[in-house]
């Protein structure tokens, strides 16, 4: 076990060094460069020269990647020429926002998917069945920006029953906070539950046929304990693989929702910082998104080693 | 939302839901028919045209002279539409293209030959996995700037690590087949072996892919579009036409609502007969 | 058969495949009294697994059943699913072929035992746990306390399936059927098994059938055997009276492949030659006729019934029955 963590630990660095030099290159291959972009028009090609020269933008690309990663090693990941923020100031302040939005909307996923999946298995090849799986692979042709319309629509322009745009942290008023993420949310679970749904449906389906539930149906199990314990927790662990495979898919959801409904996260720092061109913010987010993702990819995977007794005594 | 990554698609098809799937295929197809004549044939269609304003006629209800109105601008939503379904279609499949194109050769590669190259093409892609897709297409248009090109490109590269995976998986089923074995022990080069022997077999899980990957290419496009950062205006797609309905969603719901209904119909159609297809052609269930 | 605990009676299973019906077990008759043992041998594909699970109701949803199958006075083919639960486990309980398969792999061993005892036994947790350490103990496993915690991966082949008479074992069952108990253990550790079977059934004044394609296990262990082909019993004996004199060729055949020891070394085994009959395609003689080196005359037309030999409880099915002396 030790040893496929320390394993996995030593892939995670070419990769993260991989990640940011991708990043790095494409932030250079910006037409022009940040000088142009910070003084504007009007600049003068001598203004232009003397800020590359200050920012060190006439040095090799190989030297500029190093030193970039030099002060990114010590914390320093710049500071936005806008707004004069530091690319951790706010990337810190808007973390609560995203991170609430994607464990929300990851619950609502389960909350539908899981008992679905679970009705389905059960009763497989049924009426209901084939409603449900025939509705899951139509809800994975939905994008989430359709859901999130329709969803305004429904909610905010018809009903009127919660806001369309807006936050207000957790910590000044639950209440509200929890107004403002519920058609987020919502958005973002329900593209998520149709494939937590197919992939847990099979998932089970394959476990019914299994000889250990031939078994523990002629010891006599209660047919809800031989459905919910014997064919579900084998299952439970693909569980664990869709929520990790499921973050990328977030990541990119929360950036479109965040910026639908005007929620101050993550994906619409990003956003803002393309539509004003803050290089700076955008080059250091890009980043961060990618190396926590890489991250929280391999924390799943640890997880997955944890909760699987078979690789957990050392039989991967 | 859909992205790039379609590892998660497996499923038990019984017999009984396959013979379903069988109208709903030919409807998908017919859909799919009809959206590329439309798209195709545009310039002959008598239609007013997608770019010319109307700033007396904005948020027109449906006539004899505008079939399904005008948005906010004053354009004709019909010619929009159906010219939007060009972009959507251009998109859609040229960078699934480049991505079956580069990937399924890389995977075929690296199934075949093993060894090191199969570690950096893995590692490689591993790399290119480690974004959140919609991120890196995000970025990279701001970078290199919004034109319909460099949208297909980003695109295209984006799903190179899922092709790959495919023809890799393939490959490898298949590299230890007789027909190859026997091909080899008659000396056929590595080349031969390859583009005679090979690339038939994976052709048919790749082309099942390839269609998977035209709808998620249409999504994630829709999904730039949408957010005003993927087609530059005043180019009409059907991701930029929702962002601008969503403006008037309280007012005029159906110009939101009208391409969204068509993106939806497409891009479930493309799943539908991707779908079938790989349930028809994928040798192993899970071999991705 | 009257006063058994368990009577087959005309039992036959369809199964619809899509090549047609495949009559998986064909008229069967079968009888085991309490505390006796009944061994059914055959080939693989011959029946005898659908016919147990015939026997436990556990049959495919789209299986078609026919006959009755009697249990301590009860048809269990008309029993509701509520009431067959509460049989299953408590009065009648099974060992599957290959325990890799038949243990859950992700609940602990003790969990597979006490939830079984829990089903069935009015008993508190400790007292469930307290007979789990007890039943491993019985079946032979060293150390049963610790093992209660430990995942059915971290043990052996052979343990595991001691694992598994445990299980089966745990509320003291009527019946044990034993569906092919050894088959995917180590021959080393096979006699071991059902040495444990043997005396484990004999303690308790259980039943037990015991379903296996070797003549060899059911030697000396049972006390009557059946041997099926093609899904139908072709002949029924008590265990001595059938070594002593078996009358069916195919049985011959069976006892013929099975390698014994005072050969030389390299000599080649005697295979039963050909197939066994497509069950899709039935014959209308004698199934086994084919691949019979006696078939002449009405075996390829005629299908032979169960008749007696010099006693009732020899039964077989065959026109032309090995002669006295000529068996093996």
């Amino acid at each position: 076990m030790l040893f496929f963590v320390a394993r996995r630990l030593l892939y995670l660095v070419p990769v993260l060094i991989a990640v940011s030099v991708l990043t790095f290159v494409i932030a250079s291959l910006l037409p022009g460069d940040l000088a142009y972009v910070i003084l504007g028009d009007q600049a003068t090609p001598e203004n232009i020269a003397a800020l590359r020269h200050d920012m060190g933008l006439d040095q090799p690309i190989w030297l500029r990647y190093l030193g970039w990663l030099w002060h990114i090693l010590q914390g320093d990941f710049g500071r936005s020429f806008r707004t004069g923020q530091t690319v951790l100031q706010a990337v810190s302040e808007r973390i609560p926002v995203s991170f609430e939005l994607m464990i929300l909307a990851e619950l609502i996923g389960l909350a539908i998917g899981v008992p679905l999946a679970i009705a389905c298995a059960a009763k497989a090849g049924s009426a209901f069945d084939r409603f449900m799986t025939g509705s899951a692979f139509g809800m994975l042709s939905v994008p989430t920006f359709l859901s999130a319309i329709l969803l305004i629509y429904l909610f905010a322009v018809e009903l009127r029953l919660l806001p369309a745009t807006g936050y207000v942290p957790f910590t000044e008023d639950p209440v509200a906070n929890l107004r403002f993420m519920v058609l987020p949310a919502l958005t973002l679970g329900l593209a998520e539950w149709p494939g937590i749904m197919r992939v847990l449906r099979s998932d089970m389906i394959a476990a019914l046929q299994e000889d250990y539930i031939a078994l523990a149906k002629a010891k006599g199990l209660k047919p809800s304990r031989i459905l919910f314990v014997h064919a579900l927790k084998p299952s439970s662990l693909t569980l664990v693989t869709i929520t990790g495979i499921n973050i990328g898919r977030l990541i990119g959801g929360a950036v479109i929702v965040e910026s639908i409904f005007a929620l101050p996260g993550i994906g619409r720092l990003l956003v803002g910082a393309i539509y004003t061109r803050d290089l700076i913010i955008l080059q250091g987010v890009v980043l961060l998104v990618a190396a926590g993702f890489v991250i929280m990819n391999f924390i799943v995977d640890m997880l997955y080693a944890l909760l699987d007794p078979r690789i957990r005594h050392g039989h991967a | 939302m859909a992205t790039l990554e379609l590892s998660l698609e497996e499923e038990g098809t019984t017999p009984v839901r396959r013979r379903q799937l069988g109208m709903l295929f030919w409807i998908a197809a017919g859909w799919m028919v009809l959206v590329f004549a439309v798209a195709i044939f545009a310039d002959l269609l008598p239609l007013p045209s997608p770019t010319d304003m109307d700033m007396l006629e904005r948020r027109a209800p449906i006539s004899a002279e505008h079939w399904l109105g005008t948005d906010g601008l004053g354009r004709d939503e019909l010619s929009r539409l159906i010219y939007g379904a060009r972009i959507s279609l251009i998109v859609g499949l040229c960078a699934p293209m480049i991505g079956v194109t580069i990937g399924g050769a890389l995977g075929m590669l690296a199934g075949y030959f093993r060894g090191r190259f199969e570690s950096f093409v893995v590692g490689s892609m591993d790399v290119l996995l480690a974004f959140p897709p919609l991120i890196l297409a995000l970025a990279v248009t701001a970078y290199l700037g919004q034109s319909i090109f460099n949208l297909t490109c980003i695109l295209g590269v984006l799903g190179i690590p899922a092709f790959m995976r495919v023809s890799r998986a393939a490959t490898l089923s298949l590299a230890r087949r007789e027909f190859v074995i026997a091909a080899q022990a008659l000396g056929a080069t590595h080349a031969r072996i390859l583009l005679r022997e090979l690339l038939p077999n994976v052709m048919l899980p790749l082309l099942a892919f390839f269609l998977l990957g035209v709808a998620v290419t249409i999504v994630v496009e829709g999904s730039l579009s949408f957010l005003g950062l993927g087609v530059p205006p005043p180019i009409s797609s059907w991701g930029s036409m929702i962002g601008e309905g969503r403006e008037s969603l309280d007012v005029a719901p159906m110009l939101a609502f009208i391409p969204a209904i068509a993106m939806f119909l497409t891009v479930l159609a493309f799943n539908l007969i991707g779908d079938t297809m790989r349930a028809l052609t994928d040798p192993r269930q899970g071999a991705l | 058969m009257s006063g058994a605990l368990l009577s087959v009676e005309n039992v036959m299973v369809d199964l619809p495949t899509p090549r047609g019906n495949l009559r998986a077990v064909d008229h069967v008759d079968l009888a085991v009294g309490a505390g006796r043992t009944l061994g059914i041998v055959g080939e693989s594909g011959c029946g005898k697994t659908m016919l147990s699970r015939a026997i436990l109701q556990l049959l495919p949803k789209k299986a078609k059943l026919s006959g009755r199958v009697m249990f301590d006075g009860q048809d269990l083919t008309g029993l509701s699913a509520e009431k067959l639960r509460k049989l299953r486990g408590r009065s009648l309980a099974v060992v599957f072929q290959d325990p890799m398969t038949s243990l859950n792999p992700v609940l602990t061993i003790g969990t597979q035992l006490i939830e079984t005892i829990q089903e069935h036994l009015e008993l508190d947790l400790a007292q469930a746990r307290q007979r789990s350490i007890e039943l491993l103990a019985a079946v032979g496993i060293p150390a049963p306390e610790q093992r209660l915690a430990q995942y059915p991966h971290q043990l052996s082949g052979g343990m595991r399936q001691r694992v598994a008479i445990a299980v089966a074992l745990s509320c003291e069952p009527q019946l044990l059927i034993a569906d092919e108990p050894t088959t995917a253990l180590d021959v080393t550790i096979q006699a071991q098994i059902l040495d444990l079977l043997a005396r484990e059934q004999q303690r308790r004044h259980m039943a037990m059938i015991i379903i296996t394609h070797d003549l060899g296990v059911v030697a000396g262990r049972t006390d009557e055997v059946a041997v099926m082909y093609a899904g139908r019993v072709v002949e029924r004996a008590p265990t001595p009276a059938l070594f002593k004199r078996m009358r069916m060729p195919y049985t011959e055949a069976l006892l013929a492949a099975l390698p014994k020891l005072d050969v030389a070394p390299h000599t080649p085994l005697p295979a039963i030659s050909g197939r066994p009959p497509d069950p899709t395609r039935p014959l209308k003689g004698c199934s086994f006729s084919p691949r019979c080196r006696y078939s002449a005359g009405r075996c390829t037309t005629e299908k032979p019934q169960l008749s007696p030999a010099e006693t009732q409880e020899h039964v077989y099915a065959c026109f032309h029955p090995i002669a006295a002396g000529a068996g093996a």
